[in-house]
């Protein structure tokens, strides 16, 4: 019989290979994190910055040409009053889950390889829900007076308050709430390892940061609270990351239209936005980690957890394509199964089929470890499993809508050029706020990765931990 | 190890206590009970990440954010259940709109006027954000942030602090504080260094 003990800490490493790697100290962590954004700007950087900043530019261009001509310049239309501005809001909002899950979720449930794709993936969380907020708020066509018809504000512009029993009303106080605890969470975690910058710097320098750490000393007395904090800030936004995909998916359920009023879209909405962050997580970390030498803190084990996530998710959305089809036809109700039917083959049966096989398909290769530990494998299949995530927001809305009860109100979507060029103006201002974030800020949680450091030193001194 | 010694100028100037720095959590969790065991109370640990157990050798009480955090909800909830209530009614003294004659009673999708369950996802979503703000504000007040002097920077190793050193202080407040017998104490538990820090 094979001898299965574990003799050396060299075997365990083999089973359950360590979170931090390359003899990492605490100071080679700090270095190794700090150094990013002290060193002087590469060239890279300006090479990947320069041409966001321009998309971005052409994003506020469009934006602008949208406010001074009207909504019609994108190509909505009766019947097909939701398009694209719906579809990116919900991709957009949907990758910034993974952020959530990762420092909140993955916190309560004591996974310790978050810690070092947390930080970046809570920004990436900030950036993604700055991207959707643009098109509700430009769908309103004079974004400047939007804040009173999205807010209850007294004023005299509508002389009249919002319907709180509007799934919409409800989405704004949704996305609002997501973002601002999101940012919270994020700058709570930033604290110390600002004061960890600002320790390492000089002149003015030292004196911004050492107001942006508010003057972290690291007391044992704050740490306390500190904890606490976390906890709590993780223990709320669990129910919160849930509440707001559910909610954004209240905006079709609640409807009576055939395809949007079924009662699988909550449960169905939150896999997916959890299947399309990770999706961008690991699109944006194969990069950074290679980009940034951080082989040694994001690892190969980081990343096959990722696909591990995927993987899961991809399952559970295809079940809820499947349990879609399943009730549209035992239902018996004909509208309900021609809107299921008009999808796969009807004039869209193109985006149905190239949501199917990008997240159900694409994802199947992460059951074998070879694809799970490949990275270029991994970014190729997150690329695809971004589009398909993206095809199945436009598989809901633009289908279901194209064909009314009535076949006079019948009509085909396509998007005008500035529907295209805002879509790939926002991608534009996502990667030039990710980009300013890894050349300004600590990348990797320096603090929780030292504390996971820690922990892992002294499993290794006290019989390896090969216990649990 | 440094040698600490005792400059002449620093006498005159007020003390803020005896800081040792250590080289890893083991030994600042072993110091720090030594210093709790000889009975000083005004003890102090600064550590570049959270280490578990110090809370308890230290003497640290359990973090009361809880309750904040429990209060700021409630007041969330309330908030919230009046904001509906109350746009509604268009009277900010009554609520006529729980019995459906507020000022805008309009029926939408043959739905009764008011109903408790369109009223909770705005409910929640209160909730959860003033709990956030009473966990985030109320972890910084209880701690005093932010504070951007504190005598600890005054430690020479303080900049190592959110680096790799754990820092132990016994603080001049503390009833059985003697500088000269403090600084012998944290000598013997295996320091990186030792030093008085002032005020």
């Amino acid at each position: 019989m094979a001898d299965l003990a574990i003799k050396s800490p060299e075997m365990l490493d083999e089973v359950t290979p360590r979170l931090v790697q390359g003899n990492s100290t605490y100071r080679s962590l700090t270095e190794d994190i700090s150094r990013i954004v002290e060193k002087g700007t590469p060239i890279q950087w300006w090479m990947a910055f320069l041409p966001s900043v321009a998309i971005a530019g052409m994003m506020f261009a469009m934006l602008g040409y949208l406010v001074i001509t009207g909504i019609g310049v994108w190509g909505n239309n009766s019947p097909i009053g939701w398009a694209w501005d719906i579809t990116n809001f919900v991709w957009w909002i949907g990758i910034g889950h993974a952020g959530t899950l990762i420092s909140a979720i993955l916190f309560l449930f004591r996974q310790k390889w978050r810690t070092s794709i947390n930080r970046a993936a809570e920004a990436m969380t900030l950036f993604a829900v700055a991207c959707a907020a643009q098109y509700p708020l430009f769908h309103t066509g004079r974004p400047w007076r939007a804040i009173y018809w999205l807010f209850p504000l007294p004023n005299t512009d509508l002389n009249m308050w919002q319907n709180f029993r509007s799934p919409l009303e409800w989405d704004v106080f949704a996305v609002s709430t997501y973002g601002t605890v999101s940012a919270l969470f994020w700058f709570v975690g930033l604290v110390p390892d600002l004061a960890t910058l600002r320790d390492r710097a000089t002149g003015v320098r030292a004196y911004v940061l050492g107001f942006a750490s508010l003057g972290w000393r690291g007391s044992a007395r704050h740490w306390r609270h500190y904890e606490m904090a976390y906890l709590i800030l993780a223990g709320l936004s669990t129910p919160l990351v849930l509440s707001v995909h559910t909610i954004v998916s209240f905006d079709f359920a609640v409807s009576l239209i055939p395809g949007w009023h079924t009662t699988i879209f909550p449960p169905y909405f939150v896999a997916g936005a959890i299947f399309s962050g990770f999706a961008m997580v690991v699109t944006l970390m194969t990069v950074a980690r290679w980009s940034l030498q951080l082989q040694h803190l994001i690892t190969t084990k980081h990343l096959e957890n990722m696909c591990k996530v995927m993987l899961a998710t991809s399952m559970i959305v295809g079940y809820a394509y499947g349990t879609e089809l399943f009730i549209a036809w035992y239902s018996g109700n004909p509208y309900e199964q021609f809107a299921f039917a008009n999808r796969a083959l009807g004039p869209y049966w193109w985006s149905y089929w190239a949501m199917v096989s990008c997240n159900v398909i694409t994802p199947q290769i992460f059951w074998f470890k070879k694809c799970r530990t490949s990275v270029p494998i991994m970014f190729v299949a997150s690329i695809f499993i971004n589009i398909g995530m993206w095809f199945e927001r436009f598989v809901i809305i633009v289908t279901s809508l194209h064909r009314d009860f009535l076949p006079s109100s019948w009509g085909y979507f396509r998007p005008t050029y500035v529907d295209i060029l805002t879509f790939i103006g926002t991608m534009g201002l996502f990667m030039t706020l990710f980009l300013l974030f890894i050349r300004f800020l600590p990348v990797i949680a320096i603090s929780e990765v030292k504390g996971v450091l820690a922990q892992e030193d002294h499993v290794t001194k006290h019989g390896h931990g090969a216990h649990h | 190890m440094e040698n600490s010694s005792l400059p002449a100028a620093l006498e005159l100037k007020e003390l803020h206590g005896v800081a040792a720095a250590f080289e890893s959590p083991d030994k600042l969790l072993k110091a720090a009970k030594a210093v709790r065991k000889s009975g000083f109370t005004k003890v102090e640990a600064y550590t570049p990440f959270p280490i578990h157990g110090i809370d308890d050798v230290l003497g640290i009480p359990h973090s009361h954010l809880g309750r904040i955090v429990i209060c700021c909800g409630a007041l969330g909830a309330t908030a919230a259940l009046t904001l509906i209530a109350w746009t509604g009614s268009g009277d900010p003294l009554l609520f006529p709109y729980w019995t459906g004659l507020g000022a805008y009673p309009l029926v939408i999708g043959g739905k009764p006027l008011f109903s408790f369950e369109p009223s909770i996802p705005i409910t929640f979503e209160l909730t959860v954000l003033l709990s956030a703000f009473g966990a985030v504000f109320g972890m910084f007040a209880l701690n005093g942030l932010p504070q951007l002097y504190h005598p600890i920077f005054n430690f020479r190793h303080a900049d190592r602090i959110t680096d790799d050193q754990f820092v132990l202080v016994i603080e001049k407040a503390d009833p059985k504080f003697d500088a000269t017998e403090c600084t012998r104490l944290l000598q013997e538990l295996d320091p990186v260094t030792v030093e008085m820090v002032e005020e």
